[in-house]
Parts: structure tokens; C-alpha cells; sequence
């Protein structure tokens, strides 16, 4: 595999690249699903390439192919210098990268069970065992189970004398029963909306989901929201569960700290930030309880944004994002660390395929867990509203103003959870959100969460991140905005 | 067959010129050695899809290009069936020894399953409609051709003073579909694509195209649309939310009803999760709306047929308010007693199908006219992060951006800042007052589509943002 990264690298030079870096890429996908007690789909693919980008006359170019042999490998690198030399026709300053060292290394993300090992027939009876349960109970239309395998193996190669191989194995799965009664249709999901939870790990993750003592669980919920009360409209008190949390911070802190972003890179297609570059080290982003880390390192968890290098051959880092409620860093890459102060790249250049260019990325963007057990948390609120589990998320291109929706509701009184609400949806300001919170519960309740889908860049890419949260509360937040009719 | 068998590139290297795409000879070729190959594995039936891309993309930002890609790939698919059970695999690597092992992956797949009563007979030979939408300049423009123009678009923003960002992209692709009764179907087109923001202070504006035929647009006009915009855009006045008359740009539009293709799937409606569950032959729409789905209009682009080569069919959908139609895949259509419509997707899956070319019925009235029959509203260039609600009402959550402006007395008097609106689009679609010429549209929520602009009462924004 070296031959390519190594042809394509001296390529690069011979054509007046003054930098290049190389990933090949090998992607193998499985994925099953089941609806309504049958298969629904059953496939899997591969995927092998090269993606070759190129600094030619102070500017980038990036080409990729499938086509691995000599010929191919050494036209898609001249094709890679050539777009540089195009694209400097219209570049507004020479690129400057900062000073990274040369690694030479191999990784695997740990795992105790090859997914792409189990038998199909197992993961198939499994999933249709959880959806014969959901089926089961009484007011439930439609069942829907998914499980989700990737081998993903890089190796990457940078004209600095880089050389490093990573394999990193995912999984991923979920169940969700709907129910449509009158007019009306209510939704629940096991153990997160959209596909569940994903994380860096084997078939283990799986087996630790229980998804057959959870299946009837969420079905029995899902056709139960139809005779809940509506979810209030008002200003109140607000816990979210972990997973909500999950994709709060993902969206109102994970994106905001984007530096391609705040740079107006983005601007025409993902939007920019609030988050300007004279706020770094004086906005108080959240309450002094909120600390918020951007953590790849394996020491975090096995989240979907855990790995050794990133894809511009920058180790791991944890980068300190809120600290204490005050915002404190960025995620940045090669060429725009300088623009921040730092000296070095927080090494966050992530590819979703070889046919893509990496750009930032979230990695595990996770709010640190607190003081407080769960219980206790309900015990100390006389008067507030649960929501657990995203159904709808939303937030303006500059990620002020955002408004979530869930699929379930608790009302709390008095201390304790009373009646579930239907339809339940909060929104708000970033900053004016985060500085509400008041309260974190500890590690025992915390979640190292993936969302597997957040999309970005042109062309689109995917990409998977982490998000640990435990359930943390907020006050003086906008309930019922969503369903709202004013 | 061997890797050095897919024909050369026909870029030397010294000029960023476009990859070419296999002739379909080769296409043939491919099909053919998989269903060879096939033959001796136990496979009953099998089906074969072979997808190439060569697309190019320009990125611009800050007034100068960030980024600039090239892509080229070509995937093998294939689907065997084997005692009333299917499955799929996929590779890109096209020498015999992968396909026949991605040929074994998808009966080790097929294997694992119980037996599938819905699955059938793969189809026989078919007859298709001929579309042309391969445009031989939109295939070989270069990546020096696109930074000339994007260099244009940069300096205009230069000279108004203002900040460029946005793509100009390029690229072909074609799609063949083959199977072991004989079938064999082969489709292929370009795309070229203009996007721009136009930054002016904290104000910007947005200006889109896209189409088979890069001559179709032109990228200076849209630089001067989006600066004209963002300059009108600066010192955005806060208005109180609620609901407004709104005239809703073609990209508003179509962002916004892109989220109802898949509500006319049958299989949505046995599953009991289209919004038009229960309400199919019912007045739901206002009278002037009607709604189709055609894959041979003029303005779509894609293949004449289907995931399982069924040739597609036009699909009246609503029909002045009323909806009518559903599309059917082969499978949905068998359970639904009904003629399948050349809409499902590749096999196995658990969507079933969609209409993928919505063309709605456009009316007379321009923007303009819009505009000057308006007391008080709000116009809006284009919307984001729009996100469903509520399932069953379809009620639609975003955000307005670049470009929010209030319409007073017939005219456009000042910028507002943007809103989040939550909003039924059964509701909407019933409070359409006026309706423009119906354009292919292009946004970033919906896959293109053939939309008019629209003029609706009563449209509910519910919160404003900062900017």
C-alpha cells in the first residue's frame, strides 16, 4: 500500500507541489435493518481509493481515484498540482501551514468483538427479536431496527516524512416504534433517535444495549404519547437526558468552535459563528459549572471522534473549550492555528472517505460531567419538564438561535416526575441557554454519545462525532415554542 | 478483467482537465462479466449496478479559492437472489477476483435471512423513453475555467466592498443497470452548479444555479444578484414574530415542500407515516395547487428508470388540492393491488420508493408583481435547517437567511432580521395566493426540483435571532 502513498507523494514534488500529504483508504460497510418483523435492508460494501492534496504556488489542490495502479496513482497526484496551480489564479494569500513533526506508527481502535466476525444470522435474530417485541404491543404501527458495521483502515503519508497507519472498527445500532392513532403519530427510540447510538467499539456495544428488555419499554411509550397532555407553552425549568444533551452541545458549541467557520469558509454553505475570533478567552459562554473539552484521545472513550492522528498527521489532543464557563479554544487545523495564537494545529482534520479533503471537524466535543446524582437532580426541582430523546433540531447559521423538539416528556413537581407530556420542544439563545445551567450530574450518569451523521463541507461529507453528557439542568428556558400557534 | 483495463485518464496532469467516464461499452462489459461470474455461484437471479462519477468542485471564501477538489469512482453493485431471499454488495474494485467475491457476499448476505414472501421476479428486458442531458462543454470544463470565473465573482465583491463565498462545480456521472433475464439499462448526464454569498458587514445575501448545462447560467449575473442583495441586506431592522404575508423565493419553496416526497411513497402510507394517511381524495391543498411527478421535463435531470429498471412514469400527485397519486415500487404496488409507477429504489430496502423529479404547476405572476400587491410581508431569499416537527400536520421548523426583507405598500423598504418559523405545510400549501413562473430551483434542504415562487398568507414565524 506504501508503493501508492509514496508514488503519489513524489509526483506531487516532481510537478512543483511544495507540500503533499496522501490517504488511502479501504472502507467496509454492513448494514441490516428490520421493519415491521421483516428484513428490511441487508448489504454491504467496500471501498478502497487515494486522495492526493497538493500546496502548488501557495494554494491547495486535491484530487482522488479508485484506479490504484501506477498510471492511475500518478495522474490523479499531477491532476492534485494542477488544480493548486488553478486554484492560485484566485487565492487571496499564500497558505501557511503550521510546524507539525513526522510520525512514523500503526493503531487499531480497541475491540473485543469483530462485528464483521459475528454471524449475520445472530445480529439478524437479534434485531428481529427487538421488533417482534415492539410489534407486540398494542397501538404500535410501524417497528424499525437497524445495526451499522465499519472497518475503516488509512494510511496516510505527508511529503514531512509522515507514515501512519490507523484501522478503527464501529458499530452502531438502534430500534424505534411509531404509533399513528386519529392524527397523530408519536415516536420512540432505543437507545437514541436516528439510528441509535455509534460508537468506536466491536460487537460489544450491541450486546451491552439490551435491546429485548428495552423494545417493549419504548413501544408501550410510543403508543402511550397519544393520551399524555400536550407539553406547556411557558418560560421554565428545563433537564435534558444525556442524548438530548448530546446533540445540544454538538450543535450550540461543537459547530460555533469550527475555526473554518469563524474564518468564513463555510459562509455560503454551512453558515459561520458567533463566536468571532476577539471572543476567545473573554466570552462567559456558560455558567461556571460548564466545562467542555474537544478530546480524541483514546482516554476520553471510544467515541466516533476518537483516533491516534488526524487526517493532516496531527496526534490526538485534548483542547479545552469552555473552562470554568469561560470560552477558552477552537478546533483548528494546519493552516489556521497561527490566526489563534497557537503555535501547533489541535489536530482535528478529519476525511470522511478517500475521495474527500479533510477538513475541521468535531471530534468528541464533551461537556464534563458534574456533582449531582440524577435522583437528587428531580428531588431539588419543585417545578420543571424532562425531554428526552431528539426528534427535531434546528439553529440559525451563525448558531444563535436554536429550538429542539423531543419524543418524550416528564413533568416534574414537587421533586418527583408526575405525568409524561406529548410533544415536548425548548429553544433559545447559545450563550443565554449555557449560562443557565445550574446543575450537572456526575459521572455515573455520563455518556460518551456518537451522532454518526453530521454533515458539512462541499462536497457533502459525513462524519462521525462524540459527545459525552450526563442529564443537566437549565433554567428560565422557552418551553413549547415548536407547537406554539401565537 | 484487471485494473489497468479502465481506460486512461484523459488528463496528462499538466492541465486540471476533467476525468473522462467509461464509454457504455465498458458498462456492458462489467454487467456481463458479473452475470458470467455469477452463473457458476448458485445465484437464481442477478442484478448488477454500475455508477461512475467524475465530478469537480471550486470553493471560494474570504474572496479568494480555499479549496478545490477532483473526484473519480466508479462502483460495482450487485444482488443475487437465492430461494425467495436478497441481499446486495458493493465494491469499486472491478478485477474478476472482487467481483467474485462481492458476487459470494451478497448470497452469504441472502443466506442469513428467513425467505422474503415480497420479493420477485427480477424484471425482463424494458423499452425506455430517451433523455439527453450530457452536456459535452459542462463535461470538459476545467479547473482554470472555473477559477477565471470565480476570480470575476471576487472581484466584484472586492469593488463593492464586500466578501465572496461560495462554489462553482462541474462533473458527470452515469448509472447502468443490468440483470440475468436481460435487462440492461444505461443513463448519463452532467451537472454544473453556481453557488454565492455575498458578505457586506453582517449582512449577506445568496444567489444559486444549477443545471446540465453550464451555459444554462451565468455565474457573473448571480455574483451581481447576491451583492446587490447583501448591500440592500445591511442594517436589519428587528420585527416582532408572528404571522406574515410572505412571497417565498423558488429556493424557499423548494426547500420547504422538498420535505414532502416522500408522503406520496406508498409504502409511507402502509407504514402509517406519510401526512397523507387518511386524507388521500380529499380537498388538502389550496385549488391552485397541483403537483406531479415527471422525470422527462424539460428542467429535471436523472435516469429514466428505476432501482430495479423499471422505466419511470410521469405521476399526477395533486391534482388542483386534491392528492390523487401515490408511486409505487413493483413490491408496494403488488401488495396495494396497483401498477407499479417506475419509482422504487434499488433492492433490498425499507423505503420502498419516492418521486425524485417533483414538478409543481407554476402560475403568472412575477416577483415584481408579487412584491407590488403586497401591503405589509416579508420576502424571503432562501431558508435553513429546516427540520419536521410534527409528522402528521407536517409542521416544518428553520430559520430565513441571507436575506429577509419587508414588503410595505408594494415595495421593498428595509432588511429584517431572520426568523424561526414553525409551520404546517398543509397550511401553507392552502394560504398560496400567488404563484410565479414555475424554475428549477435549487437549494441546500431538497434535491432540485421545478418550483414557482409563492405568495402565502399567514405564515408563522415564532422567534427572531440576532442577525
Amino acid at each position: 500500500m506504501w508503493t501508492w502513498l509514496l508514488l503519489a507523494l513524489d509526483t506531487a514534488q516532481l510537478r512543483g507541489a511544495s507540500y503533499g500529504d496522501v490517504r488511502v483508504m479501504h472502507l467496509r460497510q454492513r448494514d441490516l435493518t428490520t421493519k415491521n418483523g421483516q428484513v428490511g435492508t441487508l448489504s454491504q460494501s467496500e471501498s478502497i481509493g487515494i486522495g492526493i492534496r497538493a500546496l502548488a504556488n501557495g494554494a491547495w489542490g486535491f484530487a482522488s481515484t479508485d484506479r490504484l495502479t501506477k498510471q492511475g496513482v500518478a495522474a490523479c497526484a499531477a491532476q492534485a498540482v494542477a488544480i493548486a496551480k488553478a486554484s492560485a489564479l484566485a487565492k487571496r494569500a499564500d497558505v501557511v501551514l503550521a510546524p507539525e513533526q513526522a510520525y512514523v506508527d500503526s493503531w487499531q481502535s480497541p475491540f473485543r468483538k469483530d462485528p464483521f466476525e459475528i454471524p449475520l444470522e445472530k445480529q439478524l435474530a437479534l434485531l428481529l427479536a427487538a421488533d417482534d417485541a415492539m410489534r407486540r404491543v398494542k397501538g404500535v404501527t410501524l417497528t424499525e431496527t437497524d445495526m451499522q458495521f465499519r472497518k475503516i483502515d488509512s494510511w496516510f503519508a505527508s511529503s514531512i516524512g509522515s507514515r501512519i497507519h490507523q484501522r478503527k472498527v464501529i458499530s452502531g445500532c438502534g430500534i424505534a416504534a411509531t404509533s399513528f392513532q386519529g392524527e397523530e403519530i408519536q415516536k420512540r427510540s432505543y437507545p437514541n433517535s436516528f439510528g441509535g447510538q455509534h460508537s468506536l467499539q466491536g460487537y460489544e456495544l450491541i450486546e451491552s444495549l439490551d435491546l429485548l428488555r428495552n423494545a417493549p419499554i419504548i413501544a408501550e411509550e410510543a403508543a402511550a404519547l397519544h393520551s399524555a397532555s400536550q407539553c406547556p407553552e411557558k418560560t421554565g425549568t428545563l433537564i435534558l437526558g444525556g442524548s438530548q444533551l448530546g446533540l445540544q452541545i454538538h450543535e450550540s458549541i461543537g459547530h460555533p468552535i469550527e475555526l473554518d467557520r469563524v474564518l468564513g469558509q463555510e459562509a455560503n454553505f454551512a453558515g459561520t459563528s458567533f463566536l468571532t475570533l476577539d471572543q476567545l478567552n473573554k466570552l462567559k459562554y456558560a455558567s461556571s459549572i460548564v466545562n467542555v473539552v474537544a478530546d480524541a484521545r483514546l482516554d476520553h472513550g471510544p467515541g466516533l471522534g476518537t483516533f491516534a492522528y488526524d487526517d493532516e498527521g496531527v496526534p490526538a489532543q485534548c483542547t479545552d473549550i469552555i473552562k470554568d464557563g469561560q470560552f477558552r479554544g477552537y478546533l483548528s487545523n494546519r493552516e489556521t492555528a497561527h490566526l489563534v495564537g497557537l503555535n501547533r494545529s489541535s489536530g482535528t482534520m478529519r476525511t470522511e472517505s478517500w475521495n474527500r479533503l479533510p477538513i475541521i471537524r468535531m471530534t468528541n466535543v464533551s461537556l464534563l460531567p458534574g456533582a449531582w446524582d440524577f435522583d437528587n437532580l428531580i428531588a431539588d426541582t419543585p417545578d420543571g419538564i424532562l425531554m428526552e430523546t431528539n426528534r427535531s433540531w434546528s439553529i440559525d447559521d451563525r448558531r444563535y438561535q436554536f429550538q429542539f423538539s423531543t419524543e418524550i416528556g416528564w413533568e416534574i413537581k414537587g421533586g418527583k416526575k408526575v405525568r409524561m407530556l406529548k410533544n415536548p420542544s425548548y429553544s433559545g439563545i447559545t450563550t443565554e441557554f449555557w449560562n443557565s445551567c445550574d446543575a450537572i450530574c456526575k459521572l455515573d450518569h455520563w455518556n460518551l454519545w456518537g451522532t454518526p451523521n453530521c454533515g458539512k463541507g462541499q462536497p457533502m461529507q459525513t462524519m462521525g462525532t462524540g459527545h459525552g453528557a450526563s442529564p443537566a439542568r437549565f433554567r428560565n428556558v422557552r418551553i413549547g415554542t415548536a407547537f406554539s400557534n401565537q | 478483467m484487471t485494473p489497468s483495463s479502465k481506460p486512461k485518464k484523459s488528463s496528462s496532469g499538466k492541465s486540471a482537465r476533467a476525468a473522462e467516464l467509461l464509454p457504455e461499452r465498458e458498462l456492458h462489459r462489467i454487467v456481463a462479466t458479473v452475470l458470467r461470474l455469477a452463473r457458476s455461484t448458485g445465484a437464481e437471479e442477478t442484478e448488477v449496478h454500475v455508477d461512475e462519477v467524475a465530478d469537480n468542485l471550486t470553493r471560494f471564501a474570504n474572496n479568494g479559492i480555499h479549496q478545490n477538489v477532483a473526484e473519480q469512482g466508479l462502483t460495482v453493485s450487485v444482488r443475487t437472489v437465492v430461494d425467495g431471499r436478497t441481499a446486495r454488495a458493493t465494491t469499486n474494485r472491478i478485477e474478476e477476483d472482487s467481483l467474485r467475491a462481492t458476487i459470494e457476499a451478497s448470497l452469504a448476505l441472502a443466506h442469513s435471512q428467513p425467505k422474503d414472501p415480497r420479493v420477485l421476479p427480477m424484471l425482463p428486458k424494458q423499452r425506455y423513453r430517451s433523455v439527453n442531458r450530457f452536456v459535452k462543454q459542462t463535461a470538459a470544463l476545467t479547473a482554470e475555467e472555473r477559477a477565471r470565473a470565480v476570480r470575476l465573482a471576487c472581484d466584484l465583491a472586492i469593488k463593492k466592498g464586500q466578501v465572496a463565498a461560495g462554489i462553482f462545480a462541474s462533473g458527470q456521472s452515469q448509472s447502468a443497470i443490468g440483470n440475468s433475464r436481460g435487462l440492461f439499462a444505461a443513463y448519463r448526464e452532467t451537472h454544473a452548479e453556481f453557488s454565492i454569498t455575498m458578505q457586506e458587514a453582517a449582512a449577506a445575501s445568496w444567489a444559486k444555479a444549477n443545471s446540465a448545462d453550464v451555459r444554462a447560467f451565468e455565474p457573473q449575473k448571480l455574483a451581481a444578484r447576491a451583492s446587490d442583495k447583501a448591500h440592500l441586506a445591511v442594517n436589519a431592522r428587528e420585527l416582532p414574530p408572528g404571522r406574515y404575508t410572505v412571497i417565498l423565493e423558488p429556493a424557499a419553496v423548494l426547500d420547504l415542500v422538498g420535505f414532502l416526497f416522500y408522503d406520496f411513497a406508498a409504502t409511507a402510507l402502509e407504514d402509517k407515516r406519510s401526512c397523507l394517511n387518511d386524507r388521500m381524495g380529499t380537498p388538502l391543498f389550496g385549488k391552485n395547487i397541483t403537483i406531479a411527478d415527471d422525470a422527462y421535463h424539460p428542467l429535471q435531470q436523472g435516469a429514466p428508470f428505476d432501482g430495479e429498471g423499471l422505466p419511470r412514469q410521469r405521476v399526477l400527485l395533486v391534482d388542483r388540492g386534491i392528492p390523487r397519486n401515490l408511486v409505487y415500487s413493483r413490491a408496494a404496488a403488488k401488495a396495494a393491488r396497483k401498477t407499479p409507477t417506475g419509482h422504487g429504489f434499488a433492492l433490498p430496502n425499507e423505503y420502498g420508493e419516492a418521486p425524485m423529479n417533483l414538478v409543481f404547476t407554476g402560475g403568472d405572476s412575477s416577483l415584481e408583481k408579487m412584491i407590488a400587491s403586497t401591503g405589509r410581508g416579508l420576502l424571503v431569499t432562501r431558508l435553513w435547517y429546516i427540520r419536521e416537527v410534527d409528522p402528521y400536520e407536517k409542521v416544518m421548523t428553520g430559520m430565513t437567511r441571507d436575506g429577509l426583507f419587508l414588503v410595505e405598500n408594494g415595495r421593498v423598504t428595509t432588511a429584517v432580521r431572520n426568523f424561526r418559523f414553525n409551520q404546517s405545510l398543509i397550511e401553507m400549501l392552502s394560504n398560496v395566493e400567488l404563484l410565479g413562473p414555475a424554475v428549477r430551483a435549487t437549494g441546500e434542504e431538497a434535491f432540485e426540483m421545478v418550483v414557482p415562487a409563492m405568495k402565502v398568507h399567514n405564515f408563522h414565524f415564532s422567534e427572531v435571532t440576532k442577525f
